[in-house]
């Protein structure tokens, strides 16, 4: 066969592969495109959801649409933007919120849901799940998979090592018992995934502390991070003597660490509510365990956890019709039956009281009192200036940079204030350069 | 170690030594290249053996180092998990279209660079071998904006034409045509062809070897190929198969690494180029060798 | 030389306008974006540019984790060169005899030149599993340390290098046997006879009559290290533990693509760039000055 022919060919091939992959002819309704980057059990669920509003009326069809990781999906959707051909809503992780919050591409929740008449009750919303995302008392975007760290513990091994089938409610409490899981053969006593997000970021919060200045950026762009006061120190020295003394293990950044919970060697482990899901499956049959607030430290005062995640926001550039199929969309995301229902497959926290109430009803949370722990530990704590939640500029490289220094902590290589310092100038580095993009 | 080595290169003695040196010495020769292939080959094995077991057996120790019965459901399991077969289909596509666009275009611009006198041929050589110098990773992030506002983010056409034209095969056809004598050429001018005419007919058929050699390695080269389809592809619909093979191997450590069913995965995913080097090795070979020249 | 052309005005034009216009418009328009994106400090979005002429790259300059980075990728280039061809060369002097076969032995260690360095990463991945892998366990009964390559750097480093080496590792043993066997044994015998040993051959002889193939796998290892190597990384450790494993284009795709900073990332792009140029400029030269057999 000719090479001429051969080329033609595979052109024509080409052609029609580009047009087989090209959206297909346009249906009555109005098309509203959604992306995410859950995936698996998950992206089921999505599309789920999806289907469902989709089948209740005849207006509007959502397409839910896998873009990749979370990196990958805002990428992409900044990239469509910049081409003008950006997604109705994208689902954005919480790393991403200052981004989008200085993007000027955004169209705000709340001014979406106004000017299309629809009423969401903002009151009802758990607290720091709206405060997360809120600006000026306002939400900007949609939350939709929350989630907030709490403790796990393993009780076969905590039986093992003589202890009560309960969690620990104080750090003090956790290296009692981590020590005391150690001296009777468990691999590790005490460990946790997110290092920064919860080791630094929650347990300020949960403390009233402050991580960075201007209220943790709610009042304006944060320009330096606090983290290295006394609080910060003492939280991290502890670890560092754990590490030191065997009862604490670093297992990795991210939810790297979350293996060890899972193969049964942690007897106390933190980690998102989120992990839930997963524990069920990866411990059945193997070992029972339990959930339990997150540890409290002994003189400071009461704040409360933060939230992670990611909500749904909207981009600027629809047409007026689409943006009403959004705050349809939204309104039925919001509704108490479609977040009991959510909450209840996936983990993630439910988005309102009313919700909890439907849940608690429903009998969710006596079969699964586990995914109640999240709930009752965010209704237990206290909302202030330190807990709303956290509005860095350049999230992703402040997080690099804490956890950075928290290895050479635990590795001994720097003392706890030290490595807190190093952190911090870092960070205020980043900070400045977002803010100095941002005048 | 002396002595090995004398033997081994002890080429130089089989002349003036007995026939029992020279003998030693083809079997050490054959021992170390028997051993050496045991060793490359080694993780290859182990990855088949393991897409044949369980999780369970996989993932126990002592390593269990021979074949299981779990290979049909594994691979299928693999297939349907990442959805293999969209994968292959997109690292075909991308392979084929590299390689043959790339053999063409370069065949064309070796031909107009040796066979015409043309104002400006200096500077379209150099244009062609400055891009030496800019391998992917040098243009990334403008490569995607760029990519952006040609609306070929995520298609088949981002993926393959910019990396159809590279200097390599520019220069291979053009070293090519250098040695093709110039008799030929005067009698196809006495003949009354053109120039598309000679390369139909006469340069064609001479570049078959060379053409063969760069398909080997472009082929390869578009099949394995990682930076740019994960740049450019932004659903898994659109990825190739050593990119979208990640969804498989656990990130965090809260999914359940299935590895028996990982190295199915793997399997199916390096076989094609492999199989087309090992089917065509003799081009592979000589592709190898000329191309960096 | 004489050659004989063809006269024709516009064809050669079109001729070269294929690979003129990719080359345009997806290398030189994306690599000078790149030197101009440099020299801006870029909101993400794309709306605000402000001009900062060398701040970026003052800022990589005085970074630690930047600096850390150039190391780790030297280091990882220079182990997977120097260790790759040690062992290629060791292992092609041993086996260089008049053996038959020696194609059946170069194809049965030229394949994995089809394996990408990433499926190459997840079949080495497992094989140092600290959980269930082959090596860690054979290693157990040497000593109680624990090789997590999740939570030790260096455990990481070294399975990228063996990685890298395993699919590097028959193409230099490839070109060392034929670089050997292309050795005149004349030579090799006048020496002999003048009373040199083995080792003092391959010293003095044959180790210098390699240079040209020394040279040559040299730069291309490193080029391959520096730059092939991405999907390896990406695949296999993401730059973890903490940043053990960053290496440069790893960094300069992460910065861009994950963290957002495309200024930061076009400035890593350009210092890339010179490493590029000052590698190829350095192949060209010496490669002109070939030692003649």
């Amino acid at each position: 066969m000719s090479w001429f022919t051969l080329r033609s060919l595979r052109l024509a091939v080409l052609a029609g592969a580009v047009f087989l992959a090209a959206p297909g002819a346009a249906s009555a309704r109005t098309e509203i495109y959604w992306w995410h980057a859950l995936q698996a059990t998950l992206g089921e669920r999505v599309n789920e959801i999806a289907a469902k509003f989709n089948a209740s009326q005849s207006d509007y069809e959502v397409k839910a649409i896998f873009k990749g990781s979370y990196p990958e999906t805002l990428n992409a959707a900044i990239a469509a933007y910049r081409a003008k051909q950006a997604p109705h809503i994208v689902q954005v992780y919480e790393v991403g919120t200052q981004t989008m919050l200085s993007s000027g591409a955004v169209y705000p929740v709340f001014q979406l849901v106004k000017d299309n008449n629809i009423t969401i009750d903002w009151n009802d919303i758990i607290g720091p799940v709206k405060t997360y995302y809120s600006s000026g008392g306002n939400l900007y975007s949609m939350a939709f998979n929350s989630s907030t760290p709490i403790l796990f513990y393993n009780k076969d091994l905590f039986k093992k090592a003589g202890l009560a089938d309960k969690a620990p409610a104080t750090w003090d409490e956790v290296e009692a018992m981590a020590k005391k899981l150690v001296a009777s053969g468990a691999k590790c006593g005490y460990s946790t995934a997110w290092p920064s997000w919860i080791v630094m970021e929650n347990m300020h919060a949960y403390h009233d502390q402050p991580f960075a200045d201007h209220a943790n950026g709610f009042d304006g762009l944060a320009t330096s991070l606090k983290i290295n006061g006394a609080f910060g120190v003492k939280m991290l020295e502890l670890l560092q003597r754990g590490a030191k003394e065997g009862w604490f293990t670093y297992n990795g950044r991210l939810n790297k660490a979350e293996a060890s919970m899972g193969g049964g060697e942690c007897g106390i482990f933190t980690t998102s509510s989120a992990y839930i899901g997963n524990l069920t499956k990866t411990a059945e049959g193997k070992f029972a365990w339990g959930t339990g607030s997150l540890p409290r430290m002994a003189g400071y005062p009461q704040g409360n956890s933060i939230i992670g995640g990611a909500t749904l926001w909207v981009m600027k550039g629809a047409k007026p019709e689409e943006n009403k199929g959004v705050a349809q969309f939204f309104k039925y995301l919001a509704s108490t039956e479609n977040q009991a229902w959510w909450a209840g497959v996936t983990g993630y926290l439910p988005l309102t009281q009313a919700a909890v109430k439907a849940m608690e009803a429903s009998g969710v949370y006596t079969k699964a009192p586990a995914l109640k722990t999240a709930v009752t530990q965010m209704n237990a704590g206290k909302s202030t200036p330190n807990s709303q939640g956290l509005r860095l500029g350049n999230y992703g490289s402040i997080r690099d940079a804490i956890e950075e220094q928290m290895e050479n902590v635990f590795a001994g290589k720097k003392t706890a204030k030290q490595g807190l310092d190093d952190a911090v100038a870092k960070s205020d580095d980043v900070l400045k350069e977002f803010a100095a993009t941002y005048k | 170690m002396a002595r090995v080595l004398e033997r081994a290169s002890g080429v130089d003695l089989a002349v003036t030594t007995p026939r029992r040196r020279r003998d030693w010495s083809g079997f050490t020769a054959h021992a170390i290249l028997i051993a050496s292939v045991a060793v490359i080959a080694f993780p290859l094995y182990y990855a088949i053996v393991i897409s044949t077991q369980t999780v369970g057996q996989a993932t126990s120790l002592p390593p269990r180092l021979l074949p299981s019965t779990a290979m049909f459901d594994n691979y299928a399991e693999a297939w349907n998990r990442a959805h293999m077969g969209r994968l292959l289909l997109n690292s075909a596509v991308m392979a084929l279209a590299i390689a043959f666009g790339k053999i063409a275009i370069s065949m064309l611009s070796a031909f107009a660079i040796v066979y015409f006198d043309f104002r400006g041929k200096t500077f379209v050589f150099w244009t062609i071998f400055v891009t030496l110098m800019l391998p992917i990773p040098v243009r990334i992030v403008s490569t995607y904006e760029v990519m952006t506002q040609l609306g070929w983010v995520n298609t088949y056409w981002g993926l393959t034409v910019p990396l159809m034209a590279s200097a390599t095969g520019t220069f291979l056809f053009r070293q090519f045509y250098q040695t093709i004598p110039d008799s030929l050429t005067e009698a196809a001018q006495l003949d009354g062809a053109g120039p598309m005419r000679f390369l139909w007919s006469i340069l064609l058929p001479l570049s078959k070897a060379n053409i063969a050699a760069l398909f080997v390695i472009l082929f390869v080269y578009g099949w394995n190929e990682y930076l740019w389809p994960l740049m450019i592809t932004t659903t898994p619909e659109m990825r190739t198969a050593v990119v979208g093979v990640e969804s498989l191997v656990p990130r965090g450590g809260s999914q359940l690494a299935e590895w028996n069913v990982i190295m199915a995965a793997a399997v199916m995913i390096l076989l094609p180029p492999v199989a087309v080097i090992i089917v065509m090795q003799r081009w592979f070979v000589k592709g190898l060798i000329e191309t960096e020249k | 030389m004489k050659r004989t052309v063809f006269r024709n005005r516009w064809l050669p034009y079109v001729l070269v306008a294929p690979q003129i216009a990719i080359t345009v418009v997806f290398f030189y328009w994306p690599a000078l974006d790149s030197v101009r994106l440099s020299l801006y400090r870029a909101s993400p979005f794309g709306d605000i540019k402000i001009f900062v002429g060398w701040g970026n790259f003052a800022r990589l300059f005085n970074d630690p984790s930047y600096l850390r980075s150039a190391l780790t990728s030297v280091m990882f280039a220079f182990f997977v060169t120097v260790i790759g061809l040690a062992l290629a060369l060791l292992l092609a002097a041993l086996a260089n005899a008049k053996i038959r076969g020696l194609a059946i032995y170069r194809s049965l260690l030229l394949w994995p030149y089809g394996i990408a360095p990433a499926i190459a990463g997840i079949l080495w991945l497992f094989i140092f599993h600290p959980s269930y892998g082959v090596l860690p366990y054979v290693l157990s009964f040497v000593t109680a340390y624990q090789f997590n390559w999740f939570l030790k750097g260096w455990v990481a480093m070294t399975l990228i290098i063996v990685a890298a080496i395993w699919k590097q590792f028959g193409y230099n043993l490839a070109f060392y046997l034929a670089g050997l066997q292309a050795i005149e044994t004349s030579v090799l015998e006048a020496a002999s006879v003048d009373g040199a040993g083995p080792i003092r051959r391959f010293l003095a002889i044959t180790f210098p009559l390699l240079s040209p193939v020394t040279f040559f796998l040299f730069t291309l290892n490193m080029t391959f290290a520096f730059f092939d190597t991405f999907g390896l990384v990406h695949s296999v450790t993401q730059g973890g533990p903490g940043d053990a494993t960053s290496i440069l284009v790893y960094k300069a795709w992460k910065d861009g693509f994950e963290n957002l900073q495309l200024g930061i990332s076009a400035a890593q792009s350009v210092v890339l760039m010179a490493v590029v140029i000052v590698l190829t400029a350095f192949q060209f030269r010496f490669a002109e000055k070939k030692v003649n057999y």
